[in-house]
């Protein structure tokens, strides 16, 4: 339990600190790090960074939007065909976030897998 | 198996990374695009307006107070610093829209949207929207230097803000469309003056009447088409006094009209693209100073056209609206004069046939073989080859048609002459007007004006009044450039110009107003030759009966008339279509519709439903009336609106009339106002029974569109404004007022002004669209002039722009 905690922590925490040098796919890098670092087992492989991914995408968009009133979350859902909700927006967003870093995070596992046995 | 598991999760790692990085068709990549670090939501996001910002170059620093409609009110130290700083601001509010706007000027767009617009691109290639912008350069750089130097602090400025962009910061549009911003140059403000150009000079019908002068014979044309009307009340007045003239209009040769087919023409900018403008002298105002209004009729877009902007130094002192990537203001006033711009409806564009050798390496002239000379055209393509289109030039211009473009002729091609590719310096003007203290500068200002031509309304403190048409105007024989002529021969050729101070103008008229509305510049009194391709007939005519009808205006009055919905077109023949038409045949329904018609008092108001009736009866009528010009094999241009509603009203037998289907019978006018009638009230009800009614104010359903091909989310939809094309308030479905300003010329001058968008060119901000109601409601914003750089309680924000040590 503990370990599935520390990865969560660590996935959000290097995700975040990457982001700050590196593009979007800094949170598949976080994911793949802490996979490799903190190994995790069975669905939580990817479940663990998928959930520490959407906690950090999902709160960061949220408190830059309702700073500015869900203006362009709101249009930007009317442009993605999510009817202008921008709370869509915001869990879309998280979900595709949590998506890109579980796969990682599995990635990871699979490469650690194939060098301890070996 | 582990091998196997470890390949799977590979291969959905590279797969996911590829789908969120890459755009896919018209959705962007997602990974890119909505990630809160670097995606649309670093978007989500207010102006910064105070605050100090380091410009490298600045010589000195700039203060930059906004207001609460975030207009910048700039006070720098001297010339080059205020452009600077104007590029900087405008490039801080509207960056992507000045890019935007001059990749569509140069035929660039498959850059940036695909092979979707290749034929697009060519169209604005083959027009030389790119030779055009290199011929300003060049002559800016032989005969003024200052002004290319201006332009290049602009362009500076702009560039500051790239440099310190990060793509975290780069518009929404960009992210969307994922690419990111390029260096400005001086040639990008040349090109944004071409487009302007173009969309309000680059309109022509001439291979159209070409076609349908074939079709229909002279006599027809003549009837269908005249140079003027039984009515003309030109811009300058019909009293004004040309005996100061005395270079003669230039003789015709013998010549003949090319009588070619042209299938079809490359795109033109929106016929309704116009505008009013009028000024009244202090002795015809309540209070005693001149008052002055302008309203350029455009598209109505986000972001919009207009950015208004207070630009001031310790010489001058300038506010009005701006056009983002252009110097100085457009339309506006500063502490001495304002002035505005409407439309000077000439005919600058004229097309010649060319005749080319076997290997299209020369054409025919005088009977001489002349050099072709060929500028290639590299149109890249997003996720393609690059699109090379070798455009041909003569001594007229580019060979727009050819056998490459929209006609099969091996040796033969037309090429375009038009005063828009002849360079000059436009910018200057602006850049003059903007200091200009009194009619004199105002005059001298204009000298540098060649294209669009434009109807300059002026006014100052001193109480003067004044309006110039002001272009560089080709001095034609008669009817010359009307239809395509033969390239061969330099007799076709324009032999000379005008003399810029032969330019149709008038100071201070004896009927105490100037007033401008596209109509005719002139009556025939005007000793030289104009032409163009439709005057308004109808805005003109309320705006001058208005001034005639008292003695004194006010700043209230000028607003009443630019929001003024009286359809004097409708008016004009509704009442005789009432008169003539049998109604007995009706049905009970359509009577409604009838009885709904003939309440209407011709107001196009919003809860009024006879502007629809009308729209609808007029459109089906036209349908009917000109099914002669209804030709899919050929490029056609319609009737005027004025000589169709005289026709139908005086001539209700001409052989016109017949509805060329019905062969066994014989149609009049009579017979049409009834049948378009019925075809009108069955559409009607169609919509009533779809839509619950047809209010003008829905069926209208005015909106402003987003540049990027009108993206909904970006767009607004259902405005509630009256007016519609050829009404003071001309506010159709998708155009009209694109900005309204009154100047009342007290010491200093006061002002209001709108426009139909925001100072912000980010959807996300709450600046982006907030004129828009008021617009609409018929509202103002006070235009804070401020008198030096201290800010007073209308600021909000003040923001200093510092030079950047560099070094």
């Amino acid at each position: 339990m503990i370990r599935n905690i520390t990865n969560l922590i660590a996935t959000i925490v290097l995700a975040y600190l990457l982001s700050m040098v590196l593009p979007w796919w800094s949170i598949m890098l976080a994911a793949f790090i802490t996979s490799v670092l903190i190994p995790l087992k069975k669905g939580l492989v990817f479940f663990i960074p998928f959930f520490a991914i959407q906690i950090y995408w999902g709160a960061y968009c949220y408190s830059l939007s309702s700073a500015n009133d869900f203006t362009l979350a709101a249009k930007i859902s009317e442009l993605l065909t999510l009817g202008g909700n921008p709370y869509k927006l915001i869990i879309a967003t998280a979900i595709i976030g949590g998506i890109a870093a579980g796969i990682s995070g599995v990635f990871g596992k699979q490469l650690s897998t194939l060098f301890r046995s070996e | 198996m582990k091998y196997f598991k470890f390949l799977l999760s590979l291969v959905a790692t590279i797969g996911i990374f590829y789908a969120l990085n890459t755009k896919l068709g018209s959705i962007p990549p997602l990974g890119k695009f909505l990630n809160p670090t670097s995606g649309i939501w670093q978007n989500e996001t207010d102006e910064s307006i105070t605050g100090e910002l380091q410009i490298p170059g600045l010589k000195d620093k700039v203060t930059v107070h906004y207001d609460a409609q975030l207009i910048p009110h700039v006070f720098a130290k001297n010339d080059h610093d205020l452009y600077k700083a104007q590029g900087y601001l405008t490039a801080k509010h509207r960056l992507w829209q000045i890019e935007f706007q001059t990749y569509a000027a140069a035929g660039r767009l498959s850059e940036i949207v695909g092979p979707s617009a290749i034929n697009y691109d060519r169209g604005e290639r083959r027009r030389g929207m790119g030779y055009g912008a290199d011929q300003s350069v060049a002559y800016m750089e032989k005969f003024d230097k200052e002004t290319l130097q201006f332009v290049q602090d602009y362009a500076d400025g702009v560039n500051a803000y790239i440099d310190q962009l990060t793509p975290e910061q780069y518009p929404v549009e960009y992210k969307l469309l994922d690419y990111g911003p390029e260096k400005w140059t001086a040639k990008k403000t040349a090109l944004l003056l071409m487009y302007m150009t173009k969309m309000l000079a680059g309109y022509d019908d001439d291979l159209e009447y070409t076609n349908v002068l074939r079709q229909i014979g002279k006599e027809n044309f003549d009837l269908l088409f005249p140079d003027f009307y039984d009515i003309t009340d030109p811009v300058i007045p019909k009293e004004t006094d040309w005996s100061f003239i005395d270079v003669p209009q230039t003789e015709a040769p013998e010549n003949y009209p090319v009588l070619d087919t042209i299938r079809k023409t490359i795109d033109k900018p929106n016929p309704d693209n116009g505008s009013n403008n009028w000024a009244v002298s202090g002795a015809k105002s309540t209070t005693g100073n001149p008052i002055l209004a302008n309203d350029p009729h455009l598209g109505l877009n986000l972001p919009s056209i207009w950015f208004v902007m207070q630009l001031s130094t310790p010489d001058y002192n300038a506010f009005g609206a701006t056009i983002p990537g252009a110097l100085g203001v457009i339309s506006g006033f500063n502490q001495y004069i304002s002035w505005g711009e409407t439309n000077a409806t000439r005919d600058v564009i004229d097309w010649y046939k060319i005749k080319f050798n076997e290997d299209r390496t020369k054409y025919l002239h005088d009977g001489q073989w002349k050099d072709v000379s060929v500028r290639v055209e590299e149109i890249k393509v997003k996720g393609q080859e690059s699109y090379i289109d070798s455009v041909l030039y003569t001594h007229h211009g580019p060979v727009v048609y050819d056998k490459n473009f929209r006609s099969t002729n091996e040796r033969a091609g037309y090429a375009m002459r038009w005063i828009g590719h002849d360079g000059g310096n436009n910018q200057r003007t602006f850049i003059e007007l903007n200091r200009a203290k009194n009619y004199d500068d105002y005059v001298n200002a204009l000298q540098y004006w060649n294209a669009p031509a434009q109807n300059f309304v002026f006014a100052s403190t001193e109480g003067d009044i004044a309006l110039w048409i002001q272009g560089k105007f080709a001095n034609k024989w008669e009817g010359q450039g009307k239809f395509l002529m033969d390239g061969t021969d330099s007799k076709t050729d324009w032999q000379s110009f005008i003399p810029q101070k032969f330019n149709a103008h008038t100071k201070n008229p004896k009927r105490g107003f100037v007033s401008s509305a596209n109509q005719h510049p002139v009556d025939e009194q005007y000793p030289y030759y104009v032409f163009n391709d439709g005057y308004e007939t109808y805005r003109n005519r309320v705006i001058n009966d208005f001034f005639n009808s008292k003695k004194q205006f006010s700043v209230d009055d000028f607003k009443d008339l630019h929001n003024n919905n009286f359809n004097l077109k409708a008016s004009e023949l509704v009442p005789h279509m009432l008169a003539t038409m049998d109604t007995s045949t009706l049905t009970e329904e359509e009577k409604v519709v009838l009885e709904e018609m003939k309440a209407w008092k011709f107001n196009n108001d919003l809860e009024e439903v006879g502007p629809s009736i009308w729209r609808q009866w007029w459109g089906k009528l036209r349908q009917l009336l000109w099914d002669e010009f209804i030709n899919d094999d050929m490029a056609m241009a319609w009737p005027y609106t004025y000589q169709t509603i005289h026709l139908l009203k005086n001539n209700g037998d001409h052989a016109f009339m017949d509805i060329l289907e019905t062969t066994d019978k014989k149609e009049t006018a009579k017979d049409l106002f009834l049948l378009s009638f019925q075809k009108a009230a069955k559409r009607l009800i169609e919509i009533k029974a779809e839509k619950g009614d047809y209010k003008w104010v829905n069926y209208k359903g005015t909106y402003a569109k987003h540049l990027l091909q009108g993206l909904p989310a970006f767009s607004r939809y259902n405005i509630p404004i009256g007016g519609d094309r050829n009404i003071v308030n001309a506010t159709s479905e998708n155009h009209g007022p694109s900005w309204r300003m009154i100047v009342e010329m007290s010491s200093p001058p006061t002002a209001i002004g709108i426009y139909p968008g925001g100072q912000s060119g980010n959807p996300g901000s709450k600046y982006y669209d907030n004129f828009i109601d008021d617009w609409a409601a018929g509202k103002y914003h006070s235009l804070n002039f401020l008198q030096s750089d201290q800010a007073n309680d209308k600021i909000i924000g003040t923001q200093t722009l510092t030079p950047a040590s560099n070094d």
